[in-house]
């Protein structure tokens, strides 16, 4: 420990270099001299004699659950289910293996615990400890070990060579880098900001209920109802490319309101008597969003509660969104089913770099 | 070995050792660290929960790779819960409800592999938090800090990339926010997205890409980590709290056979056997509840893994800043929390150790740790630290809060904003405080002892307080504490008109290493100190005869510690015998 003497002048340098082993010091006291008390088994072999039977009795315990384990795994049959209070209705097998297989490994623990606390020495050790420092002897050896090697390779005289090296060294990853561009096999012609323009909608696509996949006429739309929809032929897409992406750009919502209370739209006469579409993938970082206040017309995220009021195209009322929910234009068709009339005038979903290039 | 060994027990374990011996040298090692101290507190037990569950992690995660399978081929679910019968989905999900409801054990060890997560991830960071405020990682350990700081990211990634394999709606809800954040990199995003979801999101390459970095790359690198982490413990030798015996230069405790490793090993199988109990007891993260990943549908009032909630809490509270330079889009309001403030956060854990040993000009070998009071501005830094991240964490439960007080979005967000940049420095002003008064407190009874409350009546008519001394043990805990002098301040040029070209940097320096140290309540001297307990024994020893004064440890039936060094000729046992 440091003798550090204070106030000792503004200069604290020796101080703070210095590391004496000298331990004679206020409050110190050897080890050997702290005042110890023995336990009831370091006195009495009768208690002794207990604690062995205890840390015993553990580990056989332990083997008891084991093969309690082994026996609820091949008799409790793997679909029961059992109510129990407090955990409610759980899988009766999954609870039993739990609690035997637990109780084994705790028994272990706690029997190797008893057996240190209460048969073991408890007297503390001491052990000097050393600084991390070398000696001066490893010092200079590895000194002049290293002026040998330097010598003898002569990295210090053969600039070109070291040089060379260098450049080379600093180039050798660009490879590992460059062959991580085909993470995407792009296909041709695609790039990322047009993929992320432009989604399933076209002019005069069908759109379609989530879930039912059919078509939908203004009046089974309620005002102050919401819909998810979809574009017609989503389910052929996703089967014909076996993923979700379409999905998950032509997801949108369908509000009908009363055509007095509509504000604003980001089109004119983009909704169609008071029915608006809207994206559901908010502009925030890509939640779906089917929160919807019909007496206010708030489209509230769950993720971030970025709220977007419908009747004021789309605009970000609340929350980190910075971005207006894109709208969809729809009409119907000569069936008098609602159709889109163009695709996404922006980008859906979270805004990226290139987004206002698009 | 020279002891006779007649146990046949015995005979094996010293006939193995010397056939290992005499290929690898093994004894050499076992000679000199078979004894090896390992001191003793409650707190150093953080690390060890840390390292135990990481090991129950890796058991149940390779049981799990046995059933799980990472794909996202769409597949129609067909097994026992009814709920999701003819549901489509992907095999990773399928495969996921299969190891709950077909694989006999599969859901209690799904359940264990979450629950170590969770408690792999806590361990870390109280355990970084103790040895943050005992200052453990000052020299020679700041190697280790910095393989610590790596293992926590480590653990954030492996418990992310983890939560999202099941590719349920929840693990795929995570995922969508992963490609809003990389999506708001300046210049390199969008390609960054593309890359890592080959293509589009969702895509059908994450979830495989994922899962290698899951069982692979990430535990292969933690497993790195924490073997280096644990070498250097080894060479350095752990720290010690101060107390009786206690110096810089020694270590008081157990040695390593048998009773630290009775101890420890002992405490692996409670963690373990305790995991194994939560894991059957209580259910963690029901995937089948929530369904498939569908890009268009959310579950709403979900709550991420606790350790993922900070983040959410950042990207809810931030303002929607964007803004649009010369045709391309910053967006602040996604890139500032996710990806600027755990980077500073990150940064600015991993570079403390250096920064307050350049700031306090510190170069001593530090193996005595200092008590949080002693180091006041290092305390206020940690606990303001603390609570700026938990007001981010309260954050991420706005929608839960908002609800349960009945209060708006707009008026708790905007309490949450100012909360987070008005508190911590008031929480930073507060913890000084209280050090500081806890560091005269010590002043005082290292100089007076303790005021025992007590009023005395002496025979000529005067009343004094009793002061009782300080026992054994608190005389040496409180008389450790260590001062260090501000840095002086530098001069613009010396004596000779010469300009001191680093002027600029030492008068930072001097500012910082002002502002670290200035107000510490200065240590007595060791004269003082005595001269005080002297007093308070004097005055004790007056109310002595009136009161039945007793000293708790006054009735040593034994004795202290043995020294403990390597090849000593009589065990402990035999030393404790002798002294008796
Ligand atoms: C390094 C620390 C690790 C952490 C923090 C971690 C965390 C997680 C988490 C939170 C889950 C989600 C569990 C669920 O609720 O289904 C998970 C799933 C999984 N982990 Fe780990 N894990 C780790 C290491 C490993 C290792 C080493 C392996 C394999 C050798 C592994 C294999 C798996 C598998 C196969 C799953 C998917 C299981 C399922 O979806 O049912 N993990 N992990
Ligand atoms: S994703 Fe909608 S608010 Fe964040």
């Amino acid at each position: 420990m440091n003798e550090i003497i204070p106030g000792s002048g503004a200069n604290g340098e020796a101080a703070r270099d210095g590391h004496s082993s000298a331990p004679a010091k206020l409050g110190y006291s050897p080890v050997a001299e702290i005042p110890h008390r023995l336990r009831v088994t370091d006195t009495d072999p009768k208690a002794a004699r207990r604690a062995e039977r205890q840390v015993a009795g553990m580990f056989t315990l332990s083997m008891v659950f084991v093969i309690l384990s082994v026996i609820a795994y091949v008799l409790i049959d793997k679909y029961t289910v059992v109510y129990i209070p407090v955990l409610g209705d759980v899988g009766a097998s999954n609870v039993v293996l739990g609690f035997t297989f637990g109780m084994a490994v705790l028994l272990i623990g706690a029997g190797a615990i008893q057996w240190a606390k209460k048969l073991m020495p408890d007297v503390e050790v001491v052990q000097e400890r050393h600084d991390m420092v070398s000696e001066k002897e490893d010092d200079n050896l590895a000194a002049a070990n290293y002026e040998r090697g330097k010598e003898e390779s002569g990295f210090a005289r053969y600039k070109m060579i070291r040089r060379s090296l260098i450049g080379a060294m600093v180039l050798l990853p660009i490879p590992i880098i460059v062959v991580l561009r085909d993470l995407w096999i792009t296909p041709p012609g695609e790039n990322p900001t047009e993929i992320l323009s432009t989604t399933m909608w076209t002019k005069g696509k069908r759109i379609v209920s989530d879930g039912t996949y059919m078509p939908i006429r203004p009046e089974d739309l309620p005002i102050g109802g919401l819909v998810s929809a979809l574009p017609e032929g989503i389910l052929e897409v996703q089967e014909e490319e076996h993923n979700l992406n379409a999905r998950g750009k032509a997801a949108i919502i369908l509000v009908r309101m009363d055509p007095e209370q509509i504000r604003s739209q980001q089109g004119e006469g983009w909704d169609y008597n008071g029915i608006l579409a809207y994206s559901k993938i908010c502009t925030h970082v890509g939640c779906p969003i089917a929160l919807y206040e019909q007496r206010t017309h708030h489209l509230l995220c769950p993720c971030h509660q970025s709220t977007f009021d419908l009747a004021d195209s789309g605009t970000v009322i609340y929350g980190p969104a910075a971005r207006d929910m894109p709208q969809l234009p729809i009409s119907v068709d000569e069936e008098g089913y609602l159709i889109a009339t163009q695709d996404f005038a922006v980008p859906v979903g979270p805004s990226f770099w290139e987004r206002d290039k698009a | 070995m020279s002891t006779t060994m007649d146990h046949p027990v015995e005979q094996v374990g010293g006939v193995t050792a010397k056939y290992v011996d005499e290929r690898l040298g093994s004894n050499k090692f076992l000679g000199r660290n078979l004894g090896k101290v390992f001191p003793d507190h409650w707190s150093f037990m953080l690390g060890e929960i840390a390292l135990y569950s990481f090991i129950v992690v890796l058991l149940t995660g390779t049981f799990l790779t046995l059933f799980y399978n990472p794909s996202m081929v769409e597949v129609v679910y067909n097994g026992s819960y009814v709920p999701l019968k003819g549901v489509q989905m992907s095999e990773a999900y399928a495969s996921s409800l299969d190891i709950s409801f077909e694989v006999r054990g599969g859901l209690l060890i799904r359940q264990m592999h979450h629950w170590s997560a969770l408690i792999f991830v806590a361990a870390i960071a109280v355990h970084m938090f103790r040895v943050f405020f005992t200052g453990a990682f000052r020299k020679p350990r700041e190697f280790n800090w910095l393989v610590g700081v790596g293992l926590t990211a480590l653990a954030l990634g492996a418990g992310f990339t983890g939560y999202s394999l099941p590719d349920d709606l929840l693990s795929g809800t995570g995922l969508q926010i992963i490609r809003g954040i990389l999506q708001s990199i300046p210049l390199i995003g969008t390609w960054a997205a593309f890359l890592v979801f080959g293509g589009e999101f969702p895509g059908t390459e994450i979830i495989p890409r994922l899962y290698a970095a899951h069982i692979l790359l990430i535990p292969g690198i933690i497993l790195a980590l924490i073997t280096v982490h644990l070498m250097m413990v080894w060479t350095q030798k752990h720290t010690q709290f101060p107390g009786p015996g206690r110096t810089n230069t020694n270590v008081v405790g157990y040695p390593l056979l048998p009773v630290y490793m009775a101890k420890a090993g002992g405490f692996f199988f409670i963690v373990f056997g305790i995991i194994a109990l939560i894991g059957g007891l209580v259910t963690v993260n029901p995937i089948w509840i929530f369904g498939p990943y569908t890009p268009d549908q959310v579950s709403a009032g979900t709550q991420p893994d606790w350790y993922i909630g900070w983040l959410d809490g950042a990207l809810r509270l931030m303002p929607n800043w964007e803004s649009v330079i010369a045709g391309f889009t910053i967006s602040w309001n996604v890139l500032i929390p996710s990806v600027i403030i755990p980077g500073i956060l990150f940064t600015g854990l991993a570079l403390y150790p250096f920064l307050e040993a350049w700031a306090t000009g510190d170069k001593r070998e530090h193996n005595l740790l200092e008590r949080p009071r002693n180091a006041p501005v290092r305390t206020g830094i940690g606990v303001a630290a603390i609570v700026f991240y938990g007001i981010l964490w309260i954050g991420g439960g706005n929608d839960v809060i908002a609800a349960a007080f009945d209060l708006s979005f707009n008026v708790l967000a905007w309490s949450l904003r100012i909360g987070l940049i008005v508190l911590p420095p008031i929480a930073f002003l507060v913890t000084k405080r209280i050090c500081l008064g806890l560091q005269r407190k010590d002043r005082e009874k290292l100089v007076h002892g303790y005021e025992s409350g007590r009023v005395l009546r002496l025979p000529h008519g005067e009343f004094i307080e009793v002061h009782q001394p300080l026992n054994y043990k608190e005389l040496a805990i409180i008389s450790a504490k260590e001062d260090l002098p501000v840095l002086p301040a530098p001069v613009k040029s010396d004596a000779d008109g010469v300009r001191n070209p680093n002027y600029r940097v030492d008068q930072l320096r001097h500012k910082l290493s002002s502002f670290f140290l200035r107000d510490n309540i200065e240590r007595p001297t060791d004269a003082e100190i005595e001269a005080g307990q002297a007093h308070a024994a004097h005055s004790a020893g007056l109310e002595a005869p009136l009161h039945e004064y007793e000293e708790l440890d006054q009735d040593p039936v034994g004795h202290g510690g043995v020294l403990h060094h390597p090849g000593m000729p009589m065990t402990n046992q035999e030393q404790v015998d002798q002294r008796q």
